[in-house]
């Protein structure tokens, strides 16, 4: 079944199979999305899939009706003009500063040098975080493992989003400070919003209902 | 070689010019049937100038002295200049007042698809005529110019920017909460609504209102609410609606969470859109104490539309 007409962008990666079992209880069919993972769009029942970041862009421009993101992405990306519906519980995570163990190098940056170097995929809540808590902080944007930059002295702390902990762990990182907590949204296109109310309001109802 | 524009502003070339120019002329000739006087007015204003208007106006995107060292802005809109205009130009003209331009302002927005730091606005200002009268007419004409440049899915969203500051109001929520849910809703954020509101800790129903009321929009049922403050607040929309003819009266959706991001609309305010594009093609609403503060107290209402999404929509929906 096609979803009254809409188009929803659903992120592969972390939310992918939990994104498609709540698209399953609207009734929609997402046999063949979970079957095919080279596949982008599923025309039949108006899914589009792409990375969690893109979800925002595709939604803002109305190239979807719908989407399925983490806070997380929506707090990086808060200019977005986009209605945020729905928290829909799941993907639970942490956003966390995270130092080497033992004594805090970040702590004794800040102290002796003043400023401590924070290396992350999430530049701007970072940098609100330390401005929010009066520290200085140098943010350096990296694109791939984060855990990587305090054990090469690249910088002395890390803000990451944590699902279970286990990856900063077996890097011999730990948890400084809490930042934020992260779970996956439902989010509309603002004209969407307005001209496909009713549908929007139907999918909206279902999934808090589940 | 290659020499660059500012960030957000660009070129218009002879085949896209031509395109632009059709739209404009169309809704110029709307403009003038219907006794809306042109006006054009500086791109550059004293920022105590525009600041009087509204306090947002007051964070243009560009700013620089003259040589006398006065801070000047290029205008972020056309309605503020306008309102200057009233108050200094005609100080005793007999109300209501029709003026009409087709100009650019300047905003600091992130550039993207129809969103560029230098826009071509086409609107009207309508002053002295109070509501529902004159937002009737606003709307109507708002209307016409859609019809006259061919655009057809068109619909214009219709709400009350003194709404929820009213709910808030009845229930007495105060002024840093109230900043707060406001902030949630005009970043349009209805989870950190709901989460505003339950630290509130109010009456059940008070609380669910509050949720409620902002995500409601459709037809004229929307406004069927049960007695009440919030009854009362959209009984000006009501009283639009009777105004409108048939043609016009299809065109719009209610939407009582309809916020505007300008600080001085008053009442109602409205917004276009068109399934072709993602984003409102254009908006405006009531700003009945905005001239006051310029010396002439009068109501007053206007729209602008953005001219290129207006043409981003028209390809678009032709293409369909």
């Amino acid at each position: 079944m096609r979803n009254a007409g809409l188009t929803i962008a659903v992120p592969r990666g972390a939310l992918f199979s939990q994104s498609l079992d709540a698209l399953d209880s609207l009734g929609i069919d997402t046999r063949e999305v979970r079957l095919n993972d080279r596949k982008l769009l599923f025309e039949d029942v108006g899914i589009v899939t792409m990375r969690p970041t893109d979800v925002p862009t595709y939604v803002e421009a109305g190239a979807a009706d719908l989407g399925i993101t983490g806070k997380d992405v929506l707090s990086e990306q808060s200019e977005r003009d986009v209605y945020e519906l729905l928290d829909l519980g799941f993907g639970r995570c942490l956003m966390v500063l995270a130092t080497v163990a033992g004594d805090d190098p970040a702590a004794e940056a800040l102290r002796r040098l003043g400023v401590m170097r924070i290396a992350t995929k999430y530049p701007r809540i970072a940098a609100r975080h330390f401005q929010r808590t009066g520290r200085q902080a140098e943010i350096v944007e990296v694109k791939g493992s984060v855990e990587l930059a305090p054990l090469t002295g690249l910088v002395e702390g890390i803000v990451d989003l944590m699902a279970t902990g286990t990856t900063l762990r077996e890097n011999g990182l730990v948890v400084r400070e809490e930042i934020a907590v992260a779970t996956a949204r439902l989010i509309a296109n603002p004209v969407s919003h307005k001209l496909r109310a009713e549908a929007i309001d139907d999918v909206v109802a279902r999934l808090r209902a589940r | 070689m290659i020499s660059p524009t500012p960030s957000g502003t660009r070129d218009v070339l002879p085949d896209e010019m031509r395109e632009l120019r059709a739209i404009t002329e169309a809704v110029r000739g709307v403009f003038d049937s219907s006794s809306y006087g042109e006006v054009s007015t500086p791109a550059l204003e004293y920022e105590a100038v525009l600041a009087r208007g509204d306090a947002a106006a007051a964070e243009p995107a560009y700013r620089l002295f003259d040589e006398s060292g006065n801070v000047l802005v290029l205008r972020s809109d056309m309605t503020i200049p306008i309102a200057r205009v009233v108050a200094s130009r005609f100080p005793h003209a007999e109300p209501p007042l029709r003026f009409c331009y087709f100009a650019h302002a300047y905003r600091s927005v992130r550039p993207s698809r129809g969103q560029t730091r230098e826009m071509l606005q086409a609107g009207i200002e309508l002053v002295g005529l109070p509501g529902p009268e004159g937002t009737a007419e606003a709307v109507t004409t708002l209307c016409r110019a859609l019809d006259a440049t061919g655009l057809e899915g068109y619909k214009v969203g219709l709400g009350d920017a003194s709404l929820y500051p009213a709910m808030l109001d009845g229930f007495g929520v105060g002024e840093a909460s109230r900043r707060q849910l406001v902030h949630e809703l005009v970043t349009r954020d209805f989870v950190g609504l709901e989460r505003e509101i339950e630290a509130l800790r109010l009456a059940p129903d008070a609380a669910a209102l509050l949720l409620r009321v902002p995500q409601m929009r459709g037809g004229p049922a929307v406004l069927d609410l049960p007695a009440g403050p919030v009854a009362d607040a959209v009984a000006g929309l009501r009283d639009v609606l009777t105004l409108l003819e048939p043609a016009v009266a299809e065109r719009v959706i209610f939407d009582l969470g309809l916020s505007r991001s300008l600080g001085y609309y008053t009442g109602a305010v409205f917004e276009v859109y068109d399934q072709a594009l993602g984003a409102p093609i254009g908006g405006g609403g009531r700003y009945d104490d905005l001239l006051g503060r310029f010396g002439r107290s009068l109501p007053a209402v206007g729209w602008a539309l953005n001219v290129e999404r207006l043409h981003i929509a028209l390809v678009a929906e032709r293409r369909r």
